[in-house]
Formats: C-alpha cells, sequence, structure tokens
C-alpha cells in the first residue's frame, strides 16, 4: 500500500507517542513530526483532527486522522503488511499482547503516576501497588529476551519508555518501583531494551526528561495542572 | 466436542468455555459474539460474592468475568475475547477489513468503555447532585459518540453501525439493552433518545431484537429487582 503522507502530532516525552514512532520506525516509514506544546498549548491542528479527546498521538495518513496509540500501533500493521510483523501472528498471542498492553495503560501508568503524586502514607501505599503491578507484569515476559519473544514486538513498544522513565522517577521521587526483589526479570529487560539500536538512538536526553517530570510534579502540588 | 470446518474457523479447537455472570453486560457481550458466530460454547455462571477457585485460578490479574478458556487457555478481558473470537471464528466478521474502519471500531469500542459505560453505572448508584452530574456527563458523551459514528461509519442506522449486520459496536451497544432501560427506569429519562442520539437508538434496538440477543437477554423484572436490592444497600451505608 503506497502511503501519500504520514504525519504524527506528538510530543517529545510522552511514552505514547514515542511508542508510535517506534513502530513507524520498525516499519520504515517515512513520516513528519510535529510537537506539540502540551497539556496547554495545543496547535489548533491537533484539535481540529482529534476533537474527541483531543490528545496526542495522532497519526494522519492520506488525509485521515487516527487516535490512541495502541489504535494506531495495529493499524500500522494492518496496513504496512511487508517488513516487520509488529503483533503476533496466533491470535491467542495476540489476545494475551492486546491483554498486557492494556494492564499496562491501565495499572502499571497510573501506579506510576499516583506514587509520583502522592507523599507520606499514601505514597507508601501507591507505592506497594505498583510494585505488585510490576511483579504482576513480569508474567508477560517471564524468560523471554523481549515480550515479543526473541524480537520487539507489540507489547515491547507499550512498555518500553517506562524502562527509561521509571529509572528517572524512582531517583526524583526516592523509591523503587522495580528492582530485584520484586522484578528481576522485568530490571533485566530495562537493560535489554534500552539497548537495542532503535530504541537507543531516539530516546528523549536524560537530563531533559529528568527537569520536565520533577516540573511536572512541582505543578500538580502547586495545582497547576 | 466442536467440530472445525476449515473454512470457518482458523484451527481446530476442542473445548470452549465462558466464565461469567448473570445480568453482566461484558457477559452479554461474549455471549452474544459467540452465538453470533454460532461457536459452541459451555457456559460457567460464576458467583461474584462467592468467586471460584477456578475462576481465581484463570484469571489471577483481575479475578473478573468473563473470561473465555479455549483448550485450557484464558482469554480475560471483554474487548480482547471479541477480537480473538473473531480472528478465531472468522464467519460472519463483526470487524471490518479496511485497517483504518478497524481503528475508527476499535477506537470507539474503547471511548465507550472509558467514557461512556462507567457513566451509566454511576448513574445506578449515585443520588442527587451526583447523579445529576453523572447524567449530564453521560449525555454528552452518549452525544459525541453520536456524532463520532455519523461521521466515520458510512452505512450507521442501516441499521446496525457497522451498516447492515451486526459489527463488534454493535454487540457492546446491544449487549447493554437491559442496562439501557434500567437507566431509563432509574432517572425517568429516556437517555437513549430516538430523535437525539439516533445511530445509537438504532444499533440498541436492532441488535436486541436479534433471536440471539433474546436468548442471552436476562429477564428484565430479575434484573431490576437485583439492581433495586443493590442500591438500597450501596444508599444505607451512606447513611450518617
Amino acid at each position: 500500500m503506497a502511503e501519500k503522507e504520514v504525519k504524527l502530532f506528538g510530543n517529545w516525552a510522552s511514552t505514547y507517542t514515542l511508542r508510535v514512532e517506534w513502530a513507524l520506525k520498525l516499519k520504515g516509514i517515512e513520516y513528519e513530526y510535529v510537537n506539540e506544546d502540551i497539556p496547554f498549548n495545543k496547535s489548533e491542528e491537533l484539535l481540529r483532527l482529534n476533537p474527541v479527546t483531543k490528545k496526542i498521538p495522532v497519526l494522519v495518513h492520506n488525509g485521515k486522522p487516527l487516535a490512541e496509540s495502541l489504535v494506531i500501533i495495529e493499524y500500522i500493521d494492518d496496513t504496512w503488511t511487508k517488513g516487520y510483523s509488529i503483533m503476533p501472528k496466533d491470535p491467542y498471542d495476540r489476545a494475551q499482547a492486546r491483554f498486557w498492553a492494556k494492564f499496562a495503560d491501565d495499572k502499571c501508568m497510573s501506579a506510576m503516576y499516583s506514587v509520583s503524586t502522592s507523599s507520606g502514607e499514601a505514597q507508601q501505599k501507591m507505592l506497594q501497588e505498583a510494585r505488585e503491578a510490576f511483579q504482576i507484569l513480569e508474567q508477560a515476559l517471564g524468560s523471554k529476551k523481549f515480550f515479543g519473544g526473541d524480537q520487539i514486538g507489540y507489547l515491547d513498544l507499550a512498555i518500553t519508555l517506562l524502562a527509561f522513565w521509571i529509572p528517572i522517577l524512582e531517583e526524583i521521587v526516592s523509591v523503587s518501583m522495580v528492582d530485584n526483589e520484586n522484578a528481576p526479570l522485568l530490571k533485566e529487560w530495562f537493560t535489554r531494551i534500552l539497548d537495542v539500536d532503535m530504541i537507543k538512538t531516539s530516546l528523549p536526553p536524560r537530563d531533559k526528561m529528568y527537569e520536565l517530570s520533577k516540573q511536572r510534579r512541582e505543578q500538580f502540588f502547586s495545582g497547576q495542572i | 466436542m466442536m467440530v472445525g470446518d476449515c473454512a470457518k474457523i482458523m484451527y481446530e479447537v476442542k473445548e470452549v468455555k465462558l466464565y461469567g455472570t448473570w445480568g453482566s453486560t461484558y457477559t452479554a457481550v461474549v455471549q452474544n459474539a459467540l452465538k453470533l458466530k454460532e461457536v459452541k460454547y459451555k457456559y460457567v455462571q460464576e458467583d461474584l460474592e462467592n468467586k471460584s477457585e477456578e475462576l481465581l485460578r484463570i484469571n489471577p490479574v483481575h479475578k473478573q468475568v468473563p473470561v473465555l478458556v479455549v483448550d485450557g487457555r484464558p482469554i480475560a478481558e471483554s474487548l480482547v475475547i471479541l477480537e480473538y473470537v473473531d480472528e478465531m471464528w472468522k464467519s460472519p466478521p463483526i470487524m471490518p477489513e479496511d485497517p483504518y474502519e478497524r481503528a475508527m471500531v476499535r477506537f470507539w469500542a474503547d471511548f465507550i468503555y472509558k467514557k461512556v459505560a462507567p457513566c451509566s453505572y454511576t448513574i445506578l448508584f449515585t443520588v442527587g447532585e451526583a447523579l445529576e452530574k453523572a447524567i449530564e456527563e453521560f449525555t454528552r458523551n452518549l452525544a459525541t459518540l453520536e456524532e463520532g459514528i455519523g461521521k466515520d461509519f458510512a452505512n450507521a442506522g442501516k441499521p446496525f453501525i457497522h451498516g447492515a449486520k451486526p459489527g463488534l459496536l454493535d454487540i457492546i451497544m446491544g449487549s447493554s439493552s437491559g442496562g439501557i432501560r434500567l437507566l431509563a427506569d432509574l432517572t425517568g429519562k429516556e437517555l437513549i433518545d430516538k430523535d437525539k442520539v439516533p445511530l445509537v437508538y438504532s444499533s440498541v434496538h436492532s441488535f436486541e431484537s436479534l433471536p440471539i440477543a433474546k436468548e442471552t437477554q436476562v429477564p428484565y423484572e430479575q434484573l431490576l429487582s437485583r439492581v433495586l436490592a443493590k442500591r438500597e444497600k450501596a444508599f444505607a451505608t451512606e447513611q450518617p
């Protein structure tokens, strides 16, 4: 299927945007990237393309917009059928990948957010929940090299930024969310996935990510977001 | 014993079991998908106040229903199950063939689950200002859904969202018909209004008229009395 034009609206620090970028890179698709200044300064174009949730990422292909990162990744895999296979082939494996991606988004991401926006006793409780969530997530990995098996796949793309971001948050908040006690295999995967060439060369600068995370936390505590 | 017809099924399976619970929309969603595709399955009723060891074993992560178990392998989360069922039993298809249309189905299914369904649950179990707010939010999200369906599905309303035959979104909306009736009875408002949200209305009513849907539906009076009992309990515990 010939591509006329692929444009991605996203944000440099967003896990949801990076997932889509990695999917595009795996398929070797050229795209135009537009960085959106979220959350306070979204472009008119973004709001026009995604009036329903007004969120990034939004992929525009042949003039048609798509939103929701996991939906976009499946679209990319469905559309560019030659080259790298992102989704597993077997229906059961696909179901498991979708189940765990949903778990990662619904439980792990929200647990991380809760840990970094709470304090004191509440934070201890959130931390316990986060540690449990990551311990459970590790089940999807088991003894495999990547979530996708020998090669990275859909679930790896969904979770990869956590490998980069969790250590940063742990530093800022002085907690341990993923360690050898609750999720040793996941911790090893963190090292492996960040060493994959495509990932390594496309991560945001660590210091910028650190500063932004710190800033967001302060904004949250001061009621700005 | 299931007969696998190569043209219809991806590969042979011997046993399909669905763990669900009475009156649950999410369970009904899966039942309706299986029935639409004429999949033979065994239904296992779970009492959510008294979950079986089996359920905790097959869905240790969420400990919820529905769970589909195919030849001993469990799949949880109703939307995940729906896509699995569609990929295994191809006829009749419940997802479009075109990748962009498939993306639109997934987007709106996610919207229904994240924005529309939670509001409806709140409506059933709150009163006063919280109720008014929940009704407002539900109405707003429903209007967004209606507009989105109109924009993204060329054959919506004829009579299903997916066109002449029911698809994934119709299964979700149609399986909610008991819940929708509850909302109307408990709030005194016709929240799925034929004039305000005609495409949603058409989907729900066309689906619930299908013989398979009628088979899946639980007797409304029983559903109502169970919800009323649950409400009483919920409100009683809130009293100072």
